[in-house]
């Protein structure tokens, strides 16, 4: 405790949880989506491209994800791996994005990708748009 | 079932891209050409407006817009017309085969007409052929392919009603770019969106249906803030009550449908000139029916002020009143009419927005969005402004940070908390005022300070002080400190983003979550530490005024567990270990306190003794 601290004379609130922070690290690829970047990217004849995942303004609900190709890299993007499957991913949408799960699924009705994000707090039905 | 994500290939050289208004009754794309956005016109005339009605042959043949309209007499099963009031709805709401006379089959949760010429067709499925005739449409106008939309929907529809209406755009061989609400697009035609800040009214009263929508705009980005309107009110009754003053005045008291059909043709075209001039007529059978402006504008008032009841409604929802309104923009058809203009005027006390064709606005809007959404060089924009980038909070004992308008909401907004005082006779509190994710003081960027003096000397935990953060559209934050028995009062303004560049929100915010558990380790760590002097004061205070309550015995060894408990407190890190001393030291007080206890209560109960004899 420092002395100046103590000046503050502000009873803690005991049951106060700290919150309001990006939920969890990283960005995890599931098995599926792997197989089908592989197989995405291998069509497009550039296996060794990435995929950019990116959050914009706007949207239903306020927020809007992005996905695009991407050959390389931009110089402050964060980059995720798994397989030799490559992830780009610019700071700022980052930070709305950090605990992400890029999976794909399949049923019998049909099949695509889908951002599980821990920091969503509500969705749009159009499956793009969220609020955090 | 929530929708899919695209992956986009910026290599693939783009079609172009339209705005769609999906409406109830009439539909219309547009695009921005050479700067500036443009309704597209159908390849065999000038005629804009598709009206939104799909026939099914019996040879599977599918008819679109005018010539659906024709069979719709003939055909009426299999015709379907105002099918957006369809989308995402199931047989089982109840409202739905009120909506009109179809062949209904259920199927899978969502309703659908059997038509003609085969399969039962879902409303997504009439729906995606209006859509693919309008990108015909686009794609003659433009002699290339389109393969992007922005399509526009209701601003009340549900996360149902705006997957289905994604759906359609997508069976119709669409990227649905975005879905728009109305009212925004209407503003974004008028470039609203470039005001600072604002709240604006969109008044849209089509054919069938009237909606109000109040939006606040808040550094270029609209919030729907409140919706209001009738879904049966609309320019249609504007026709009906002059064919009832047509039969009156003709003395036809039992119309026959065909009377009433032309009636009804003969009544809307004589309210469009009235638009222009300040007389028309109409004619049934030879007879001439004339009437003023001033005629019709008695026949509609009640229906206008019907309109009014909505706006006031969605006014007082969204906490405004007419003055707080910057801009009304007026969409749909029947907003030409005259008396409906200056309604409005009257309504919201200052003239609306007019210069766009009310039939065309949202399209119009719905392609500026597109434009800006598949042009490069605007690609890069991911602005966030109308969230704050870091959580404010103030400072507490022990250095810990209590937060009060957390990361990522919404301005404008304001969060009060009340806080008690720490210490026996505290008279001031300081408020320090801090910015950031992390836990603790030290590792906070520090915001402001100031004291808010003349609390009355209280035991500690009884000074409440009522601390309010606010913030305002622009992003400033005001303090305030409040004392709740005295009422003083002490505030201070500061403006949280000032001297912060992104590289240094995006700083701090990667920062808390890296020492995430650290922090929290060592926010519990400072909260049992201030726990722990709390709990020795007290133990000391005790020891000073009642220690003759103890045996020597007893007493020693108290003094023992108070002088372990503060040697932990200075030495540990681990806060569980702190928490378990300071309830051992609990325990070991309890028949201490017991006794204390007694000794207040004796004492009480002699003062009450002297009191009462």
């Amino acid at each position: 405790m420092t002395a100046e601290a103590s000046a503050t004379f502000i009873a803690p609130n005991p049951n106060a949880l700290p919150t309001g922070k990006p939920t969890g690290k990283g960005i995890g690829i599931d098995d599926s989506a792997v197989g089908r970047l592989k197989k995405l990217l291998a069509e497009r004849n550039t296996p060794n491209a990435g995929l950019r995942i990116a959050v914009k303004g706007g949207g239903c609900s306020g927020l809007a994800y992005h996905m695009e190709w991407a050959e390389e890299a931009r110089p402050r993007d964060k980059t995720f791996e798994r397989d030799g499957v490559r992830v780009f991913i610019d700071p700022k949408s980052y930070l709305y994005l950090m605990g992400t799960e890029l999976i794909f699924e399949e049923t019998i009705m049909a099949s695509g990708f889908k951002l599980r994000n821990p920091n969503e707090k509500s969705a749009c039905g159009c499956g793009d748009s969220f609020s955090v | 079932m929530k929708g899919f994500l695209q992956i986009h290939d910026p290599l693939k050289p783009k079609g172009h891209a339209v705005g769609i208004d999906l409406g109830t009754t009439n539909s219309l794309v547009a695009a921005v050409i050479n700067g500036k956005p443009t309704s597209l016109a159908a390849d065999e005339g000038d005629e804009r407006l598709l009206p939104s009605v799909v026939h099914y042959a019996q040879n599977g043949g599918v008819l679109v817009g005018k010539r659906a309209v024709e069979l719709l007499a003939t055909a009426p099963t299999d015709t379907i017309k105002s099918v957006k009031r369809f989308m995402g709805k199931s047989l089982g709401d109840l409202e739905t085969k009120k909506l009109g006379a179809y062949q209904f089959v259920e199927g899978q949760g969502v309703v659908r007409f059997q038509v003609a010429g085969g399969q039962p067709v879902t409303p997504i499925e009439v729906s995606g052929e209006i859509l693919r005739t309008l990108k015909r449409r686009a794609e003659s106008a433009f002699a290339g392919k389109v393969e992007q939309a922005v399509i526009t929907v209701p601003a009340y529809f549900d996360d149902g009603q705006r997957q289905a209406t994604k759906d359609a755009g997508r069976l119709a061989g669409l990227e649905v770019l975005r879905l728009l609400n109305e009212p925004t697009a209407a503003a974004l035609a008028y470039g609203l969106d470039k005001n600072a800040q604002g709240t604006f009214a969109v008044y849209d009263l089509g054919g069938g249906t009237f909606d109000i929508s109040i939006l606040e705009l808040v550094d270029g980005v609209f919030q729907v803030k409140s919706v209001g309107g009738d879904s049966a009110l609309g320019g249609d009754d504007f026709d009906r009550a002059i064919v009832q003053r047509a039969l009156e005045a003709f003395g036809i008291t039992e119309p026959s449908n065909t009377q009433i059909a032309q009636l009804l043709q003969a009544g809307r075209a004589a309210k469009e000139r009235l638009t222009e001039l300040p007389e028309s007529s109409l004619t049934l059978d030879g007879r001439v029916f004339s009437f003023t402006r001033a005629d019709f504008d008695g026949w509609i008032a009640p229906l206008l002020q019907k309109t009014g009841v909505a706006v006031r409604r969605a006014l007082k929802d969204a906490g405004l009143t007419p003055a707080d309104i910057k801009g009304v923009v007026l969409v749909g058809g029947s907003t030409r009419v005259p008396a409906v203009r200056s309604y409005v005027e009257a309504l919201f006390g200052k003239p609306p927005l007019a210069d766009i064709d009310p039939d065309q606005v949202v399209a119009l809007g719905a392609a500026i969005q597109a434009d800006l959404l598949t042009n490069a060089d605007r690609q890069d924009e991911v602005l966030l402004l109308d969230v704050i980038p870091l959580s404010l909070g103030l400072e507490t004992m022990g250095g810990v940070v209590e937060k009060l308008i957390h990361r990522n909401s919404a301005i404008p907004t304001a969060q009060g908390q009340v806080f008690t005082t720490f210490q026996d006779g505290q008279t001031g509190m300081d408020i320090h005022v801090v910015q950031g994710e992390r836990e603790l003081v030290q590792d906070s960027r520090s915001l402001a300070r100031f004291r808010l003096s003349g609390i009355p000397s209280m035991p500690a935990g009884m000074g409440r002080v009522q601390v309010t953060f606010s913030i305002d559209a622009d992003g400033i934050l005001s303090v305030k400190a409040k004392e709740q028995t005295t009422g003083v009062e002490q505030a201070i303004t500061v403006k949280p983003t000032h001297g912060l560049t992104d590289e240094e929100v995006e700083q701090m915010l990667l920062d808390s979550i890296e020492h995430g558990e650290d922090d929290m380790q060592r926010r519990q760590l400072a909260e049992q530490q201030v726990e722990a002097t709390r709990v020795l004061a007290d133990a000391r205070k005790q020891l000073r005024e009642n220690g003759d309550l103890l045996d020597p015995e007893e007493r020693k060894r108290f003094e023992l567990g108070v002088e372990a408990l503060e040697a932990l407190a200075q030495s540990t890190t681990d806060h569980a270990s702190l928490k378990n001393a300071i309830h051992e030291l609990d325990e070991q007080a309890r028949p201490f306190v017991e006794r204390i206890m007694n000794r207040a209560i004796s004492k009480a109960a002699v003062g009450h003794t002297i009191e009462s004899f």
